[in-house]
């Protein structure tokens, strides 16, 4: 018995994995699956393709270029980047209402926020309220990370230094006059860039927390009075700023200014003629960007975009004829288990 | 078995031989001589370690050894690059991470092995063993590790031996010891160790105190068969030392109660030790092609580096005013160096280097299921598939050329007796032999010419006696400890008072003074009293390897009285030969009587019929070797007292030697006669597929055998040149030798090896044979075990002389070309055999002609080499090997296979009957032929297209996932930005996608073993490297590319113009990248178990989980990609699942497309079996059938020449009988 034991203390285990027996379910691409299978994904993308494409074609967008390359643009007196304070017009008219909410965006081209030493000259500790690094900020935000006379700079860093700054104000021409139209600024930013990764010091007032430092260079007000008419929009929560320092992911892009959900425009943009003054401070031209404002509604899928939509139809028109190609090609060629 | 014994890796922590002589010199450790004391102490202690790391070592060695490797290197440099500020890509820290992955698995790795060499070391020099103690004046217990050289051990039996001693001293009277060498080299024979020769004799034991005698022998070396060197007594005396004085490490004393030896090497210096090599490391041809793809992925980095770099010198150029944005000032062309660099560290993973990592577990699983299969497990030895390379498993799947030993290998190796022939005449040992060997035995004494005829036979038989070095054993002995443990000391003593008695005590001088006239009498009288029944014996041959029983005895010795009376046990004797067939003929011998009963280190005991035991003087042994290919025992004859020499060996050797005998001119016709006769018996024997050895005797005249001794005593002493020296003595003596006779010894053909030679044949694999043995022999076994096919056209060449061949070789080859060409066969499919001799092959192997040769063997079904010398098998191996650019698989089972199985590319070793050389020098170790099918088809197939798949879908996803970055760099000024967080980034290969492709490479099957078995034609998909060719690799690189493409423009355009910021938009890519690598792979597979749904779904999930609670947690974190928010927000939008839903499926179509397609108009074998293997048992059948009918057909259209061959494939597979086992298999199998 205890021989008959030591004779097979070598043998393997007889068991399905360590014999590589492990029932299996095997893909393979036959006829009954290919088939129905590119039918079925067909339909279902063709489906998808039809909402997407009906939803975005829904979506009304008005786009304004104001960088004033023309001549006949109102804004071509701004161009030039020696001229500060400089305001333009650019009017505009709807024939129908603009349904709402109306989301108003400026948009830069050619403005590579991508860029990577660009997006990396920022000093998350900073922004995130530590006082410390407002005495000494990282050496990412060099070379604006103190001026010229030793002063750390607050908020420090190109992304924060490049802040854009051209402000714009909507009039509704009714009846020969001005109506402003009233814009929401709150909830422009990411909710959490708000509430979690962006913190002000907790000093009040909050100028004290910005002793001995310096406004970026580029600026023309300090931090904690970006927002002279909302006392808690200011410092590091200052909406705009918030929605700037999300670098955009391409070259053209734009970003959210205000929504216009108040008031008479509550429902949208009646038609009429509207008038935008734009406080035109950015200069984009140096490095042959442009600027532009746009109005635009959303859908469930975001803004207006025709690709998606156009992609699912071909894409799902593309299964449905493989399926056709495929239902010939096992016609004439036949699947092995057939024969 | 436990092996004692590690390889070495680590240092030695001996001091170098700081003499730097060539001999080292040993004395007493008691000596009082300060300057010998000073030399003993320079010498290697016994304590071993071969672990490669002490505590405090293990951090910076590990370190260093690892930075060694060139991936490692690489990992290091981008980490090292991440930290100068103008390139760095990441946080520094986070580049770091790949390699601290890499170096900490493989450092928990090593530690892990090295701790267990150390526990093992540490129970080594922890051992005890009884060394002299000149303070206490006896021997005391010492550990292992205090052993010195010099010092003297005493052991007892079934110790293990600590270090390499000198046998100073014996409890056998005669001055031998047995040892067990398993432990060294697996072999379970116990082989003799003898005293150093005339060595004083001291009284019971050795006095260390007395001795002073000075030994000289050579260096440390690791020739475990050569130990040269003398002892010089204080008389200045000098004898000679051999390699039978030593007892070696590691080794166990058997069958003797103490030993006393010096100790000459210790430790690291020992033989053991010396013969420790770690594992073998061959490179396999996946891993060669996979290194030019490596080469090429380094390539396709460089140029996108280049891309990039000078895209952003112009881009940066073309940037007129950027101070606000730009912060740097540094030229363009500076920051497009800089950038260069940059794209490096960000591009890294194009470079697979977790393929290395990852292929080494694939193979180690791949290890794990080869030697767990069950199929590969011999019940008889209780043994499995022993795995010793561990990375070369893909190479089985790509075998082209076999070369397979014979004996041993296609044959059992169990040598059964089957026929001799004496004096020219005949004597058949039939297997049912009782009756015949009546008859034998019963002719003898019925001949005319008795006398002459007798003295014939009584030396043949005495020659098969006692020519050979096999030891006599009991099996009561205490030989296992282990399995037959010893109860006390009083047991040993016991057993040891039974047989280490001295046997040949009862010898009385009677016996060698009887004259050959009164002891022919005394045969005849003992033939008349016809004492010889049937019953005497068992059937000799059924077992070739286990005693015989003698039932005899009792008869014998109421018979005759002069017979001394049989000690007990003695009728059990256990004969352990080094080789199979001198065992083989020490049992024939005994089977006719003259029995071989004891072995000591001068005398033999030997019983012949009707004489009792003789004693016969020993006086020298001139072991077999492969250059004289013969053994001769020089003996003093107990009847005659002459000196006579009996010499054994291959029959070409034997015959020649024995062609003029000198001085015996009116026997010159008879011997001629004989020789005659017995060259035709040979002929007949090699035809019948038996192995011969030729038997022959000289009587040498004391003037002669004084004259060769003096030159042969000169031999023994010297150092240098001793074994030429040796060669040219024994080559001496046998010279002028009467033939006596030969014996034909039956190797039967293991079990299968038709089969798997046909199975073999079918899959592409060209079989050569190469064997030592005669052609007749060669071609028989060829025959029988379906490598001849009776309607092949054998071509044979034998010629002696160069030109001669060159022209045969050449017209041969002129003539197969011809018969080709009539029949338009395929090449290489035709039915010729090319059979060469060993001669032959030495001139084929010749520089001139090796082309020609290679050309008539390629073009030949089966090449059959024999008569060849383990060299010459090497040659022919290598030759194949280097010419024609194949793979090659060597397979043999003895030391002269050893040569070969280094040189092939894979080396299989057959444990068997001849020791463990062949297994010890192997990569892959089996016990029978036949598992070889299913290593190479099943498992060998698997292991291959797993690899290569597994290879393919690592490079594919690296370039996939790594273009996605690349494209992204025309969209942010090429400045080695990154849409994706880093830590994912860095993640998504080093975890979220390196899962599923290991499974991949363990798990995947693509045929199920029984198929893969039954149609062997699916191995030439490995053979053909069809699963990783060149244009696999560019077009999954084109797939590759296109898939990011599409994982990047879908996403690129669906996002163009919106407000998504950068992780916004790189949040879809990246989960659209994963769900596409995925899915890729449930695509490629050919089976998915619930693990593979386990793992895919895992991945999956975990990289998903991972983003979401990384975009929640994660504050200010890994700037400046800090991902707060992005995936959180992204996975609650629908046009992030709308978007990775089309990238998806746009990115799998054309793949998914193009194996339906290929699938229906040209599936592959390996698709058509895969398929087969889904049908019911039934429909399996059939399919099987007629798929074997196909191939056969096909076969035959190219087979012209031979189509008698069709009968020979075809009804393997319509007999019913096999259709009824295909059907019984199946069900078993898909049930």
């Amino acid at each position: 018995m205890m021989k008959e034991e030591l004779e097979t203390t070598n043998r393997p285990d007889n068991t399905a994995f360590t014999q590589q027996r492990l029932p299996a379910w095997q893909p393979m691409l036959s006829a009954g699956i290919v088939i129905p299978g590119f039918v079925l994904i067909g339909l279902a993308f063709i489906g998808i393709g039809v909402a997407l494409f009906i939803t975005s074609q829904n979506i009304t967008v008005l786009e304004k270029d104001y960088t004033g390359v023309e001549t006949t643009s109102d804004c071509y007196k701004c161009s030039n980047p020696s001229d500060k304070n400089c305001t333009c017009k650019l009017e505009f008219s709807l024939s129908t209402l603009f349904e709402g909410p109306v989301f108003f965006y400026y948009g830069l081209s050619n403005y590579f926020q991508s860029q990577r030493s660009y997006g990396a000259s920022k000093d998350e500790y900073q922004l995130s309220g530590d006082l410390d690094y407002f005495k000494t900020p990282i050496s990412a935000c060099s070379p604006y990370q103190y001026d010229a006379n030793q002063n750390p700079i607050v908020p420090c860093g190109s992304l924060a230094n490049s802040m854009f700054n051209d402000t714009f104000k909507l009039y509704q021409i009714v009846n020969g006059t001005k109506k402003l139209v009233p814009f929401d600024g709150k909830g422009i930013a990411w909710w959490t860039d708000y509430n979690i990764k962006y913190r002000n010091p907790s000093v009040t007032p909050l100028k004290n927390a910005f002793n001995g430092t310096v406004k970026p260079s580029f600026w023309s007000k300090p931090a904690y009075e970006l927002d002279t008419s909302d006392p808690s929009n200011n410092g590091f929560v200052n909406q705009d700023f918030l929605v700037w320092m999300r670098r955009a992911a391409l070259p053209d892009f734009r970003k959210l200014y205000r929504r216009i959900t108040e008031g008479d425009y509550a429902r949208g943009l009646p038609a009429g003629n509207y008038s935008l003054e734009i406080a035109y401070n950015y200069p984009v031209l140096s490095f042959g960007g442009r600027k532009k404002v746009v109005f635009s509604n959303v859908s469930w899928m975001g803004g207006k975009n025709q690709f998606l939509g156009i992609a699912y139809l071909v894409v799902g028109s593309l299964c449905v004829v493989m399926s056709m190609v495929m239902l010939i090609v096992y016609a004439k060629f036949k699947f092995p288990e057939d024969d | 078995m436990y092996s004692l014994e590690r390889p070495v890796q680590g240092q030695s922590s001996c001091p170098k031989d700081r003499l730097g002589r060539k001999r080292r010199t040993v004395v007493s450790s008691l000596t009082e001589d300060e300057e010998l004391t000073e030399i003993l102490k320079s010498y290697c202690s016994n304590k071993v370690t071969t672990t490669k790391y002490s505590f405090l070592s293990f951090i910076p060695k590990n370190l260093f050894e690892q930075l060694h490797r060139f991936a490692n290197i690489y990992f290091i440099f981008l980490a090292a690059l991440n930290f100068v500020p103008v390139v760095n890509a990441f946080q520094p820290e986070i580049s770091i991470i790949p390699i601290l992955l890499v170096l900490a698995v493989t450092a928990v790795k090593d530690l892990w092995e090295d701790y267990r060499k150390h526990k093992s070391d540490k129970f080594i020099n922890g051992l005890v063993c009884e060394i002299y103690s000149r303070k206490r004046q006896m021997y005391v217990d010492q550990r292992w590790q205090d052993v010195h050289v010099g010092d003297f051990v005493r052991l007892s039996c079934n110790e293990i031996i600590p270090a390499d001693m000198l046998l100073l001293y014996s409890s056998d009277p005669h001055g031998v010891c047995y040892i067990e060498t398993a432990n060294l080299d697996g072999e379970t024979n116990l082989k003799q160790r003898q005293v150093v020769r005339d060595l004083p004799r001291q009284g019971s034991e050795l006095t260390p105190e007395n001795f002073h005698s000075r030994i000289e022998c050579e260096n440390p070396n690791n020739d475990l068969s050569r130990f040269r060197g003398f002892m010089e007594y204080p008389s200045k005396a000098r004898v000679g030392l051999h390699n039978n004085n030593l007892l070696l490490r590691s080794c166990t004393i058997r069958n003797t109660e103490t030993v006393i030896g010096i100790v000459v090497y210790a430790g690291h210096e020992t033989k053991a030790m010396k013969n420790n090599n770690g594992p073998r490391y061959k490179r396999s041809k996946l891993e060669r092609r996979l290194n030019v793809d490596v080469l090429w992925s380094v390539v396709l980095l460089v140029i996108m580096c280049l891309t990039a770099a000078i895209g952003h010198g112009l881009w940066l150029r073309n940037l007129k005013d950027n101070s606000f944005l730009i912060p740097d000032t540094t030229s363009p062309a500076l920051s497009g160096f800089y950038l260069f660099w940059t794209m490096i560290i960000v591009l890294q993973v194009l470079i697979p280097i977790s393929l290395y990592v990852s292929i080494e577990i694939v193979k180690l699983c791949q290890i794990f299921f080869i030697q767990n299969d069950v199929d590969f497990y011999n019940e008889y030895m209780d043994s499995r598939i022993q795995c010793r390379a561990l990375n070369i498993t893909e190479d089985l799947g790509q075998i082209q050329y076999v070369f397979s030993d014979k004996t041993g290998t296609l044959t059992e190796n169990k040598m059964v007796f089957r026929r001799c022939t004496i004096a020219g005449v005949e004597y058949p040992h039939e297997e049912n032999g009782e009756k015949s060997k009546y008859i034998f035995l019963h002719n003898i004494f019925h001949q005319g010419d008795a006398s002459m005829e007798l003295t014939y036979i009584v030396d043949f038989f005495m020659a098969l006696a006692i020519c050979n070095t096999v030891v006599v054993s009991s099996p009561n002995q205490p030989r296992h400890v282990s399995r037959t443990p010893l109860k006390s000391l009083e047991d040993i003593k016991m057993l040891f008072q039974r047989f280490g008695l001295p046997r040949f005590s009862t010898l009385s001088p009677p016996h060698t003074t009887e004259s050959p006239r009164s002891f022919t009498r005394r045969l005849f009288s003992r033939g008349k009293a016809a004492s010889f029944t049937p019953r005497l014996d068992g059937v000799p041959g059924e077992d070739g390897d286990q005693g015989y029983e003698e039932e005899g005895d009792g008869l014998e010795n109421s018979n005759g009285g002069e017979g001394p009376p049989s000690e007990p046990g003695a009728d059990e004797l256990i004969y352990e030969a080094e080789s199979p067939d001198e065992a083989a003929l020490v049992h024939a011998a005994r089977a006719y009587r003259c029995t071989l009963q004891g072995r000591s280190l001068e005398r033999l005991l030997v019983e012949l019929p009707g004489m009792g035991s003789l004693a016969v003087r020993l006086l020298h042994i001139l072991p077999f070797d492969s250059t004289r290919k013969r053994m001769s025992v020089v003996v003093r004859h107990p009847l005659t007292n002459q000196v006579v020499v009996y010499t054994k060996g291959a029959d070409s050797v034997i015959m020649d030697l024995a062609e003029s005998p000198k001085g015996a001119e009116q026997s010159d016709g008879r011997q001629g006669h004989i020789r005659e006769q017995t060259q035709k018996h040979l002929d007949n024997y090699a035809r019948e597929g038996l192995r011969t050895l030729c038997i022959a005797k000289k009587v040498q005249t004391s003037t002669e055998y004084e004259i060769w001794l003096k030159r042969h005593a000169f031999a023994e002493t010297s150092i240098e040149n001793r074994e030429e020296l040796l060669l040219e003595s024994a080559q001496r003596l046998e010279t002028n030798l009467t033939l006596l006779g030969a014996t034909g010894i039956e190797d039967r053909l293991q079990e299968e090896v038709p089969e798997t030679i046909e199975a073999l044949q079918r899959a592409g694999v060209k079989v050569w044979v190469l064997t030592g043995d005669k052609q007749e022999t060669a071609i028989n076994i060829a025959c029988a075990c379906k490598l001849l096919r009776t309607t092949d056209q054998l071509l044979t060449s034998s010629s002696s002389c160069l030109v001669s061949l060159q022209e045969a070789c050449k017209a041969l080859l002129l003539e197969l070309r011809a018969e080709v060409e009539r029949g338009e066969a395929a090449e290489g499919t035709s039915g010729f055999t090319l059979v060469v001799d060993g001669r032959t092959l030495d001139f084929a192997l010749q520089e001139d002609l090796k082309g020609d040769f290679l050309e008539l063997s390629r073009r030949c079904r089966a090449v059959v080499c024999c008569r060849s010398t383990p060299l010459q098998k090497s040659h022919v191996v290598q030759l194949v090997r280097d010419q024609l650019r194949v793979m090659t698989l060597a397979i043999g089972d003895g030391a002269n296979d050893v040569s070969m199985i280094q040189v092939a590319d894979v080396g299989i070793g057959i444990s068997g009957q001849e020791g463990m050389q062949a297994v010890m020098s192997s990569d892959f170790a089996i016990s029978r032929f036949k598992h070889l099918r299913k290593l190479l088809l099943v498992h060998g197939h698997w292991c291959y297209t797993r690899l290569a798949n597994m290879i393919l879908y690592f490079f594919y996803k690296n370039v996939m996932y790594v273009n996605l970055l690349f494209w992204y760099q025309f969209f942010c000024g090429f400045s080695g930005s990154v849409m994706t967080n880093s830590w994912v980034l860095i993640f998504f290969n080093l975890l979220f996608t390196s899962a599923p492709p290991l499974l991949y490479g363990i798990l995947d099957k693509d045929v199920s073993a029984d198929t893969l078995i039954k149609l062997p034609e699916l191995y030439k998909s490995g053979q053909n490297s069809k699963a990783y060719l060149p244009s696999t690799f560019w077009l999954t690189m084109l797939d590759a590319l296109y898939q990011s493409l599409v994982c990047f423009f879908i996403p690129y355009f669906a996002y163009a113009g919106s407000d998504a910021d950068m992780l916004s938009f790189g949040s879809p890519i990246n989960a659209s990248a994963l769900l596409i690598i995925l899915l890729h792979q449930v695509i490629e597979s050919r089976t998915l178990t619930w693990l593979h749904v386990l793992v895919l779904v895992g991945s999956a999930l975990f990289y998903f989980s991972f983003t979401l609670v990384f975009s929640v947690v994660c504050v200010t974190c890994s700037p400046p990609t800090n991902p707060l928010g992005v995936d959180k927000l992204q996975m609650s939008q629908p046009l992030f699942y709308g978007v990775c839903a089309l990238t998806t499926v746009l990115a799998l179509l054309p793949r998914f497309l193009f194996h339906a397609l290929r699938n229906s108009i040209s599936p592959s074998d390996t698709l058509k079996a895969a398929l087969m293997d889904q049908l019911n048992p039934d429909n399996y059948c059939r399919r099987m059938q007629h798929w074997n009918q196909t191939q056969a057909q096909s076969k035959a259209r190219g087979l012209i020449i031979n189509v008698e061959d069709l009968d020979i494939k075809i009804p393997d597979f319509i007999l019913p009988k096999e259709l009824k086992e295909c059907r019984a298999a199946t069900g078993s199998v898909l049930s």
